[in-house]
């Protein structure tokens, strides 16, 4: 349309991407034709995350956004083209390619570069920065022919980046100009304590060391000469020694500009020029740079806001942030160094455990105006309340950053105590109060948090905040979420087990009487049940197990809505004698039970009474069917593809794989039911991604996905290791497996346990790969005795008399069910429905 | 003749006079669990918890909710101070002493008396 107003954006960084959602979002996109100027190759991505780079993810992992959605949306977005002027006379844009581009509107979001001190030799090849996927494509390929690597700057993206040159397997070296790592947010106390962590992960530390000059090395690429007269060999020199305000076109153009540079605005976020804003990295308010991208997504609103003829202003943002630099985890908040005049401060340093913790409060003791934490930053979220809501401080500031010794409750900030306009999450502008609404809607699982409102799906820093949120809310509803497994025990599952196999513990009662209260209930017996037989993996219907077992597992079978029981015998990998598939059609026969082919690769006979379990397990039993344990929290099926010994196409044989797994696991009680897929080949027929546990054959072996789910909450796995041979890929399955089920909560599927998971994908390989935590053996010990001791529990069920007594309906009679009526639909039986049932004389 | 409903399955009218029909030996039921018992024609869902001081708890095993007899099959244990069994369809706790429903104030299932007597079982309506 010819009357819209031309609105141009410069830069498709985080922030000027968020101000095109935001648009987008509030309507007021329609009423501009938009222009998006993005001078990288690619479209706006996440760059707070782009060190995951290096752990995996590809650049279409760190992708905010699709080209589609800015068809879709209408707006141009030129790719690849940087903007090289603007002519505020004649309101155009001229782009690099010579175009001209008018604008009525125009938003500066040209973000920052990296800082590169100019010494002689900063120039020379192999000197390379960190800010863009580009220059991390670089990094790796300079660091394939290098041994030795030395990042300039010691502050968080340096950091940051140290780790990036730790991880492509380099000799790694940190030079800092000042006396100390992190200066910014970090004190002394604080930074002494990094510093031997990151030693301790084998970087080398150099501070106070001021490089002069690059020259060729002897006995590597470079050679950095230090003003004390010192030197290091290096192959490559990454340079992270802060970042300036890209402001190169707003100073061509005479707006005005800070002193050491950034354009400045106001508080609607508009610059000297009030047609043209600059938000993000770019913009100066009030004097301040903000080098975070949750203020600048807050400046990002404040311009749309704007531009859709509403008010709205930006009064500064918080800089606290929270971290984890090289698996240390660092938190700086307010006021770190205690600049304000008669704040005081309480320090806690345990030099052996490497914990530092300082909070600083004001001259009366009342607030909390900053704080520092290093190597346990887990107070994070409740001192940076206290901090931004003003709560008054306990009387003991201390006991927040002191450790509980034994039996002493934590001094936490419940998030009941937090005003209703709190900032949780800062990145998306979400407030206690949005979330408490979100939950009301509906909401009750932190996935759905994210998807409802974003909250926590920017930096990340307020995840634990938003569940301790979630959780507190859903308490008062009356819903079930505290970690402690029921009132009857004040344990998360993964204490129990530690309690039950530290203790030696085989049966219930004696870890009520050691460890609990009350008689138990549901909650607490089948977890209770499903770890002893994690542990022991006795016979689960023995006298002293049976009332642990929800009915699913008491009577071995599912209960239907009626009362009656579904049987599903194991058919591992769905695949099926011709004899043995007969057999099925005959029993489910002679029961008259309904017969279906469940999505699990095999088949579920439905409508058996109570009392008839025992007689149609037999005939199952004696044809060399075992159970499918479709009732269990524990493996279901390994669902496989036909694999190479018929496709065309398969590249191994994935079904006898699939076979082999599911005999090697069946039987396995865990937290949660585990499915297994396996694919021949790319083409995913077995649809192994969606499983728990998915493999897929390579010309070079298997790869492996882990924690992948389908259900209600859909989640792909994630790619655990590729090419393996199958006793590598085995033993990588036994870990994972024993470590999921000695460390997950009371019915947690692996998705959402490895979502729960601290360090996420990259832990868990740790863990498995490198024995990290030096418990490979023993899990895999603790498999050993899982396979070892497997038994039909159909078969121990109908040899053994005891059991049987209580398959029957009355204890004291031979009757069955007169309440359970049937009904024939489609050939087969149904259950009746109320006004179905036929009608008795009443007494 | 009329139809087999919830309301009739769930007889509310008391027998004149206490009157025990033995049902089984005391070995024939699982400790902290439940079994179904036919009294007359009502199905009873009986809970053995030996070291409770009633041990014995009698309750219908009709579960208005799910509107199936399955109470029997559910897990036992209590919430606060009240003796329940959790539905096995869906989970709703019902008291073991009175048969109230803890979750649908409205529900109540019939309770019945329960004792043992020379190691045997008996249940009165
Ligand atoms: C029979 C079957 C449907 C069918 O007719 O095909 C089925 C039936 C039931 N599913 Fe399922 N699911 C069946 C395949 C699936 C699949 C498909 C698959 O395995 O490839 C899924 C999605 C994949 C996944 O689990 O990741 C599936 C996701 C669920 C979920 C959601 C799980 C989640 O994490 O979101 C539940 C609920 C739960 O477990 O809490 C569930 C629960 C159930 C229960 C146990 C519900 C219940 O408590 O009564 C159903 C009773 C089964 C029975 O009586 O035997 N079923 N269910 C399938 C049996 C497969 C088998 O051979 O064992
Ligand atoms: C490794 C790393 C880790 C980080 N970690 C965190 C963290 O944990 N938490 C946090 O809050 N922040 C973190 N940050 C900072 C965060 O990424 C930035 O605050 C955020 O990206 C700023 O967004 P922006 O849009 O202002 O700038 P940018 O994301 O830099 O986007 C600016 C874009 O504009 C483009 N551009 C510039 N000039 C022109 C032109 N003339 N024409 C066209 N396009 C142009 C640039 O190419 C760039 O793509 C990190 C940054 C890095 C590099
Ligand atoms: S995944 Fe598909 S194509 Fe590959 S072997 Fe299996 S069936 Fe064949
Ligand atoms: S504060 Fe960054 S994601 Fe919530």
């Amino acid at each position: 349309m010819a009357n819209k107003q031309k609105l141009v954006v410069i830069g498709n960084g985080m922030v000027g991407h968020n101000l095109i959602e935001k648009l987008v979002d509030s309507g007021a996109a329609q009423n501009y034709e938009i222009t998006v100027f993005c001078e990288e190759s690619r479209l706006a991505y996440d760059r707070v995350h782009l060190s995951e780079f290096f752990a995996g993810k590809s650049a279409d992992d760190l992708a905010l956004t699709t080209g589609e959605f800015y068809q879709q949306q209408g707006i141009r977005v030129l790719v690849g083209c940087a903007a090289t002027a603007i002519n505020r006379e004649q309101k155009t844009i001229v782009a690099e390619a010579g175009e001209e581009v008018a604008y009525d509107l125009l938003v500066l979001a040209t973000g920052s570069y990296p800082f590169v001190p100019p010494m002689p030799g900063h120039d020379r090849a192999r000197c390379l920065v960190y800010r863009t996927i580009d220059d991390l494509e670089a990094l790796t390929e300079a660091a394939k022919n290098s041994k030795v690597g030395a990042v300039v700057g010691g502050g968080l993206l340096g950091l940051e980046a140290a780790k990036a040159v730790k991880d492509l397997g380099l000799e790694t070296h940190v030079i800092e100009f000042a006396p100390r790592l992190m200066a910014v947010q970090v004190d002394d106390g604080g930074s002494a304590i990094l510093r031997s962590k990151i030693e301790a992960l084998g970087v080398q530390v150099h501070t106070g060391k001021n490089t002069t000059e690059i020259v060729d090395g002897e006995s590597a690429f470079h050679r950095m000469n230090f003003a004390d007269g010192g030197h290091l060999e290096t192959d490559l020199v990454l340079f992270s020694a802060g970042i300036r305000p890209q402001d190169t076109l707003a100073r061509a153009c005479g707006l005005e500009l800070g002193e050491r540079g950034g354009i400045v605005i106001n508080n609607q976020c508009q610059t000297s020029d009030p047609a043209i804003y600059a938000i993000g990295e770019c913009a100066l308010w009030n004097g301040r740079i903000f080098g975070l991208v949750a203020p600048g997504y807050q400046m990002a609103g404040v311009a749309a806001a704007h531009l859709a003829g509403k008010s709205a202003q930006f009064t500064g943002a918080d800089m606290s942030t929270k971290l984890k630099l090289m698996g240390v985890d660092v938190a700086s908040i307010g006021d770190a160094h205690g600049n304000v005049e008669g704040s005081r401060s309480y320090v806690y340093s345990d030099e052996v455990a490497e914990v530092y913790k300082k909070v600083v409060v004001d001259e009366s003791g009342d607030k909390l105006l900053g704080a520092v934490l290093v190597g346990d930053a887990k107070e994070y979220g409740t001192l940076l309340q206290y901090m931004l809501n003003e709560i008054q401080l306990p009387e003991h500031p201390d006991d927040l950053i002191l450790p509980q010794r034994d039996g002493g409750a934590a001094v936490g900030l419940g998030p009941d105590m937090l005003p209703e306009t709190a900032m949780i999450c800062s990145c998306h502008d979400v407030t206690k109060g949005d979330i408490v609404t979100a939950i009301d809607d509906g909401a009750t699982d932190i996935g759905a948090l994210k998807s409802c409102t974003k909250a926590s799906t920017g930096c990340g820093g307020c995840a634990a905040l938003l569940k301790s949120l979630l959780d507190s809310e859903l308490d008062k509803r009356g819903l079930e979420v505290n970690t402690d497994i029921c009132e009857h025990f004040a344990y998360t599952r993964q204490d129990l087990y530690g309690l039950v196999r530290v203790g030696q513990l085989k049966t219930f009662a004696e870890l009520l009487e050691k460890h609990g209260t009350g008689t138990g209930c549901e909650l607490c017996k089948p977890a209770i049940g499903s770890i002893l037989a994690s542990c022991w993996n006795d016979y689960v219907l023995q006298k002293s197990l049976v009332g642990l077992q929800d009915t699913n597992d008491r009577y071995l079978a599912n209960m239907q809505k009626d009362g009656t029981y579904s049987v599903v015998p194991r058919v591992p990998g769905g695949e099926i004698t011709p004899d043995k598939l007969i057999v099925l059609g005959q029993v489910a026969k002679e029961f008259d039970l309904y017969t279906k082919i469940t999505g699990g690769q095999r088949v579920d006979l439905f409508g058996a009474r109570m009392d008839q379990l025992p007689a149609i397990w037999s005939k199952l039993i004696d044809a060399g069917f075992e159970t499918g344990h479709a009732y269990g929290k524990s493996l279901r099926t390994v669902k496989s593809c036909v694999g190479s010994t018929w496709c065309r196409y398969g590249v191994d044989d994935s079904a006898g794989l699939a076979v082999e797994l599911e005999h090697r696991y069946k039987g396995l009680r865990s937290p949660h039911k585990i499915k297994f897929g396996v694919s021949g080949c790319t083409r995913e027929c077995a649809e192994a991604q969606s499983k728990d546990i998915g493999i897929i054959a390579t010309e070079k072996g298997w790869n492996l996905y882990v924690c992948g789910n389908g259900g209600m909450r859909p989640r792909h796995g994630d790619l655990f290791a590729t090419d393996l041979d199958k006793a590598t890929l085995i033993e990588y399955i036994d870990r994972v497996l024993m470590f999921y089920v000695s460390s997950a909560d009371k019915l947690q599927r692996t998705s959402v346990w490895m979502e729960n998971l601290e360090g996420g994908l990259d832990y868990l390989r740790s863990v498995v790969i490198d024995d990290r935590l030096g418990i490979n053996a023993e899990l895999e010990q603790q498999m050993g005795l899982v396979i070892d001791s497997y038994a039909c529990e159909w078969k121990a069920a109908v040899e053994d008399p005891e059991s049987l007594k209580r398959f029957r309906h009355f204890v004291n009679s031979d009757k069955g069910d007169s309440n359970v009526v049937f009904v024939r639909e489609r050939e087969q039986i149904r259950p009746a429905l109320e006004e179905e049932k036929p009608v008795t004389e009443s007494a | 003749m009329i139809r087999f409903t919830k309301e009739n399955n769930m007889p509310t009218s008391q027998p004149p006079t206490q009157q025990w029909v033995d049902i089984c030996a005391i070995d024939d039921l699982t400790p902290e669990a439940g079994c179904g018992a036919l009294l007359g024609d009502e199905q009873v869902a009986l809970f053995y918890l030996p070291n409770q001081p009633e041990q014995l708890f009698a309750i219908s095993n009709y579960d208005p909710l799910g509107e199936a007899n399955v109470l029997a099959r559910g897990i036992v244990g209590n919430i606060g101070e009240q003796l329940v069994v959790a539905s096995p369809l869906y989970k709703q706790h019902f008291d073991l002493r009175t048969g109230a429903c803890l979750e649908e104030a409205e529900v109540t299932v019939r309770c019945y008396s329960a004792r043992i007597e020379a190691g045997r079982v008996e249940l009165s309506g």
